[in-house]
């Protein structure tokens, strides 16, 4: 073979392994984006053929058409606020200058919460009831892998509550806090205790449990080496059990985040809590030509929402986690 | 070494419970070991090896008889019996360093910051693994990790360095190495050692004594064989020493004449798995992920 033959010969063949590489890396961007015409093309095609009493089943630029109305709405209502703040301002001012012993009043602006609004209220609840279930479970997760007597007390509750669907507890929810949380001034809203305790409810079992089997699986050798140096309890369960159970903490926690998010919907539709599921049902009872498009775009939010929060957490897990292929997924 | 016993076995025997009734492990050990020697545990698989040196760090507790450090009888764990285990069990999320560190400030809280790092980096030094001190123990090799682990050991300052088939993992060439670096060490340093061991050149090449036990149930001592090589010991020099091929002959015939081993590997293997999981039986039976 000449020299200048093998040099297009190797070329050739570098180019080929590139040309495979690039086939891959192709496939992987285009196989997602595949996927979700077909869905759109299905979606399109069956919402034609969809008849409601509210109308046709929106298809995608009905929906489209609606999250640009809604996306609208939220605009106007935030210049109707400022523009209300600017008044109320002028006004005290004014007020002010006529007699200086005056002590302005600064008034909410009360108008009807937005799309956006709804998402906001959600999110916030949605996190408060996850904080709240995690700082009860993975410190009970602990004691109860740490302990095998504490497991045994602990273990029936946890068998007898965890397939309890948490709506089943929204009205006792409801009821305890309107009669227990009673304040001329409440810093937090009744209706937003109720569904963040409701998220609560069912977010303590996955990391419960996750954070106790992780704990009671550490290896036996770093326990020794935890005895040999004779760690008091506190370094032993800081130094020793927090770090080698991260990684099942946080498949517990994640898991948490992701029913109490598809939890919260549902309470607050039931409940009639702000929110995004208030805003389904509010929309379902409007029934207008709209609703059902209206409803799709909170339904994509959703799903969106919860594929983002459960991205977040992968990302913490990854961050804290010493081991990186448990964080893979 | 000087002649002082240092550590003592006395008529020790271990129970364990299992759901057929209680196993004798072992039964009327008795050893004196001096300062600064080291001794070797060699015997058959499953014979009570590990039993022996859990029981002097205090991680076991015995049924019978005790074992005495310096006159006062061991019954807990603590550093001055410093262990270093088989599979290395370096914290995984520490580096090398934070790993040795964490030992040091544990075990000697007189010490300055400065010294600290100092006594940290010396040990690490002694191992020949200062360059990797900031790597994780995922990111080096099995060799490494058990420099590592022996580094960490060593620095606690023991009186007693345990050793649980340290090399047993490696390769031959690794081996070799860290064995001569923990002839070098123990030279430089004459701690007390008792090193458990399945190869016979390796027991030969760097104890002072060779305890040879017999096979289990009820296992004990069978015999022990002082090892009189002149120090410092060259391996290659000693491949033609007919004294060091006395002694390993002299293994040799213990471990599969008067010791031969009835029934095989395979069926120990299973009986112990099978033990330990009707043990452990009791944690939590949740599995893995639940949901
Ligand atoms: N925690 C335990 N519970 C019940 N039986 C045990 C326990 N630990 C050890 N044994 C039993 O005691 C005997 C001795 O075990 P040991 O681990 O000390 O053997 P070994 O000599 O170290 O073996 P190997 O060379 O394979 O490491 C075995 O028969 C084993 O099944
Ligand atoms: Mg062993």
């Amino acid at each position: 073979m000449s020299r200048q033959a093998a040099i297009t010969f190797m070329s050739a063949k570098t180019k080929l392994v590139n040309f495979s590489s690039v086939k891959a890396s192709l496939a992987s961007a285009i196989l997602p984006v595949l996927g979700l015409l077909v869905f759109i093309g299905l979606w399109n095609m069956l919402a034609k053929n969809i008849d409601t009493s509210l109308g046709q089943f929106p298809g995608t630029s009905a929906v489209w058409e609606q999250a640009q109305v809604l996306h609208q709405e939220h605009q106007t209502q935030q210049q109707k606020a400022e523009a209300f703040y600017e008044r109320q301002e002028k006004r005290n001012a004014d007020r002010v200058a006529k007699d200086p012993s005056y002590q302005p009043k600064i008034r909410e602006f009360t108008g009807a919460p937005t799309f956006f609004d709804q998402i906001w209220t959600s999110l916030y609840t949605v996190m408060v009831g996850f904080f709240m279930a995690s700082l009860i479970a993975v410190p009970l997760g602990i004691v109860c892998g740490l302990s095998r007597s504490a497991y045994a007390a602990i273990n029936p509750l946890i068998q007898l509550f965890k397939p309890v669907s948490p709506l089943a507890w929204l009205p006792l929810v409801t009821m305890v806090v309107s009669a227990v949380y009673v304040s001329d001034d409440p810093m937090f809203s009744k209706s937003f205790i109720t569904s963040a305790t409701t998220v609560a409810l069912c977010c303590l079992w996955p990391t419960l449990i996750n954070t106790a089997v992780g704990v009671s699986s550490i290896e036996q050798d770093l326990v020794n080496v935890s005895k040999v140096l004779r760690l008091n309890a506190i370094q032993h369960v800081l130094k020793i059990v927090l770090p080698s159970s991260i990684p099942s903490i946080f498949t517990g926690l994640r898991l948490s985040l992701g029913i109490g998010w598809m939890v919260l919907i549902a309470a607050e539709m039931l409940a009639q809590n702000p929110g995004l599921g208030k805003f389904v049902w509010d929309e379902f009872q409007n029934g207008s030509s709209e609703s059902l498009a209206r409803i799709m775009v909170a339904v994509l939010t959703i799903g969106i929402i919860g594929f983002i929060l459960d991205r977040l957490m992968l990302q913490l897990q990854k961050w804290v986690s010493w081991d990186k292929s448990t964080a893979m997924r | 070494m000087s002649n002082k016993i240092q550590l003592e076995l006395s008529q020790v025997g271990i129970d364990f419970p299992t759901p057929k009734g209680p196993f004798t492990a072992l039964k009327d050990v008795n050893l004196k070991i001096a300062e600064g020697e080291f001794i070797s545990l060699i015997g058959h698989s499953g014979c009570g090896k590990s039993t022996v040196l859990n029981l002097v760090a205090g991680l076991y507790q015995s049924t019978t008889g005790g074992v005495i450090l310096e006159g006062q009888e061991v019954n807990e764990p603590g550093p001055e019996r410093a262990v270093v285990f088989q599979n290395h069990s370096l914290l995984p999320w520490l580096s090398a360093y934070k790993n040795v560190e964490l030992a040091v400030k544990q075990t000697q809280k007189g010490r300055s910051k400065q010294e600290i790092k100092e006594w940290v980096e010396h040990n690490l030094e002694l191992v020949h693994m200062s360059h990797a001190a900031d790597k994780l123990p995922s990111e080096i090799s099995g060799g490494m990790k058990q420099r590592v682990g022996i580094a960490r050991a060593l620095a606690m300052e023991p009186k007693v360095l345990l050793m649980d088939e340290p090399f047993g993992a490696l390769d031959a060439l690794t081996r070799a190495h860290l064995q001569d670096s923990v002839m070098e060490i123990h030279a430089k340093l004459g701690n007390t050692v008792i090193m458990i061991t399945h190869d016979v050149d390796e027991a030969v090449l760097l104890s002072d004594r060779i305890v040879m036990m017999t096979n289990g149930p009820a296992a004990t001592i069978g015999e022990i064989l002082p090892i009189e090589l002149e120090r410092p010991r060259n391996r290659i020099a000693l491949a033609d020493d007919t004294s060091y091929n006395h002694y390993r002959h002299e293994v040799l015939k213990f471990l599969y004449e008067k010791q031969r081993k009835v029934e095989s590997v395979e069926d120990h293997r299973k009986q112990r798995q099978k033990n330990q999981s009707d043990l452990s039986s009791g944690r939590l039976k949740t599995g893995t992920n639940q949901e």
